[in-house]
């Protein structure tokens, strides 16, 4: 069902350009829409990371893998339970450009004969990292439309990212890559029975989404050829906020861009906020130094104390009268 | 907010990341390159026009040129009709290049802008050079 409703949502924002570009509305599609979708993702993305960024951590998670900095003699796990700055630095950075917690994923299974097995699980991490890596190069390589003269980086990636060939042009192997990967991952979600029970729409759209945009691109690269003179035109009015849109541009750029914009105005929104929300996360951002640190919860409201002397001036008589010891004569 | 100033780095790395695009846009003045067909082969034609329609010349060049080559070096038919009947030879030496012989003002001011390399030029002849 959830992947139902994913699927037809996804069906019906291509129809959208398809019908757009019928009636006219090439400027909404290629100006107004970028535009406002790229106001959605950056003042979205910023709301939602200041509101995260608001709420309290209440404790000092320690629950992360590795021997916390303790004794001399006891060797401690500088990047699986930092507890410096820079281990955390070092941490986060492994983890968000390596995926090493999903490195450590191990699936566990329990026999008939009542024996537990942990089993090494590599195929989320590869394929997981595969698509971001993929994900970001293909997004810097993007940026040959929105510049000119292309910055030498951006060239220097495209052409590796392109050693093979199709034809006489370049094949990118991250087309190859994020095509397997989102495959796998929408396999996974289907094929595994557990995982299937806790999927929701939110879980499949963010997959279609991204088959959408990277089909057409796909698409347009190879197959069904588009003026990518007149698009860069298009994109490079966009980032020097001279808006044209050049005449002859196919229908399904148009698509491929619509998709775009929804991904951007849905991005703040969805569980691809991920992105942000890596570094809020208290069991990968904070040093483990809860011994020699105090770490107040700031939801803490004022106690009011009422200390042993306090209530001895105030009971002191009766105290006295009952026989009861106390401190001042 | 808590951890204040280090969000706010964040969030500003964040914004100056995503706005890349806009802050390498500055000075950029020409949005299209401009292409020169100005060559005396393309003088002498009544009817100024290439081999298919504009457009599809700007979408499918590159397919037709490797339509051309594989069916002059692997099939050995060295015509090909157009759309519009006209048959030309299918060569990019002879045939594009003899029209838009200024490849650096046409083929290259369009591949830079773009940024694409194609290293035909490796093997075949490019008239300018030709000259030298
Ligand atoms: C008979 C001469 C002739 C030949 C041969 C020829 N062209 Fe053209 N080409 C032209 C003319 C004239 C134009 C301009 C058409 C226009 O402005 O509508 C043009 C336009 C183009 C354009 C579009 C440029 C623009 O202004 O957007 C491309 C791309 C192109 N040619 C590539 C080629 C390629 C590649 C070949 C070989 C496969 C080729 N041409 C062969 C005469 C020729
Ligand atoms: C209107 C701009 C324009 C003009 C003019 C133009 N090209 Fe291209 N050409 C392109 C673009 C853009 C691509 C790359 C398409 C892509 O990235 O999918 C390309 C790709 C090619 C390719 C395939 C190589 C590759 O890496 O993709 C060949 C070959 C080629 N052009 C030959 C020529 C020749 C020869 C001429 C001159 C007669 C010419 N082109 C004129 C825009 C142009
Ligand atoms: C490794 C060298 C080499 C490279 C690189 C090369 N070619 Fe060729 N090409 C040849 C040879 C050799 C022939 C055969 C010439 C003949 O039989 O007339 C040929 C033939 C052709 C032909 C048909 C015959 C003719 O006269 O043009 C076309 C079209 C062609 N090549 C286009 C291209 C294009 C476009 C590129 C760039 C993407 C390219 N070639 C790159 C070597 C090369």
């Amino acid at each position: 069902m959830a992947i139902l409703i994913s699927l037809l949502v996804t069906l019906v924002l291509v129809a959208v350009p398809i019908l757009g570009v019928a009636a006219g509305a090439e400027y909404v599609l290629g100006v107004v829409l970028p535009y406002l979708a790229f106001l959605v993702f950056v003042v979205g993305f910023i709301l939602r990371v200041v509101r995260w960024a608001s709420s309290p951590v209440p404790f000092h998670i320690t629950l992360t893998g590795g021997q916390q900095r303790s004794l001399s003699w006891i060797k401690g796990s500088k990047l699986d339970n930092p507890s410096t700055t820079l281990g955390v630095v070092g941490r986060m950075a492994l983890e968000v450009l390596c995926f090493r917690s999903l490195f450590r994923n191990v699936k566990t299974e329990l026999h008939p004969e009542g024996k537990l097995s942990y089993r090494w699980e590599k195929w989320l991490w590869l394929f997981g990292l595969a698509l971001h890596w993929s994900l970001l190069i293909i997004l810097i390589r993007h940026l040959r439309f929105f510049t000119e003269p292309v910055p030498f980086l951006v060239g220097w990636l495209e052409s590796l990212d392109g050693l093979f060939r199709f034809g006489y042009q370049a094949f990118y192997i991250t087309d190859l890559l994020i095509v397997l990967a989102l495959t796998f991952l929408f396999l996974r979600r289907v094929v595994v029975a557990r995982l299937k029970y806790i999927s929701l729409s939110a879980d499949y759209f963010p997959l279609f989404l991204l088959g959408g945009i990277a089909t057409t691109g796909i698409l347009m690269k190879y197959v069904s050829k588009v003026d990518i003179a007149s698009i860069k035109e298009l994109a490079l009015g966009f980032a020097t906020f001279r808006p044209v849109v050049p005449e002859g541009i196919g229908t399904i750029f148009y698509i491929h861009l619509f998709l775009v914009c929804v991904l951007m105005a849905y991005f703040p929104f969805s569980k691809l906020m991920h992105m942000g929300g890596i570094f809020l996360s208290p069991t990968r951002n904070l040093a483990n130094n809860s011994r020699a640190v105090r770490h107040v919860n700031p939801w803490n409201y004022p106690v009011d104390v009422h200390t042993y002397e306090e209530y001895e001036d105030e009971f002191r008589e009766k105290m006295v009268a009952a026989g009861i010891p106390v401190e001042k004569g | 907010m808590y951890n204040g100033s280090k969000v706010l780095v964040g969030l500003g790395l964040f914004f100056l990341i995503v706005t890349v695009p806009f802050w390498l846009g500055f000075g950029t003045e020409e949005l299209a390159p401009e292409l020169d067909l100005d060559t005396p082969a393309i003088a002498q034609l009544a009817d100024k026009k290439c081999i298919e329609p504009t457009g599809v010349m700007r979408e499918e060049h590159m397919q037709l040129l490797e339509q051309w080559r594989d069916q002059a070096v692997r099939m050995g038919n060295r015509y090909y009709e157009a759309s519009d009947g006209t048959v030309y030879q299918a060569s990019l030496q002879n045939t594009c290049l003899d029209c838009h012989s200024n490849k650096s003002d046409f083929c290259d001011r369009c591949h830079d802008y773009g940024k694409v390399s194609p290293d035909c030029w490796t093997c075949h002849l490019d008239p300018e050079g030709m000259e030298l």
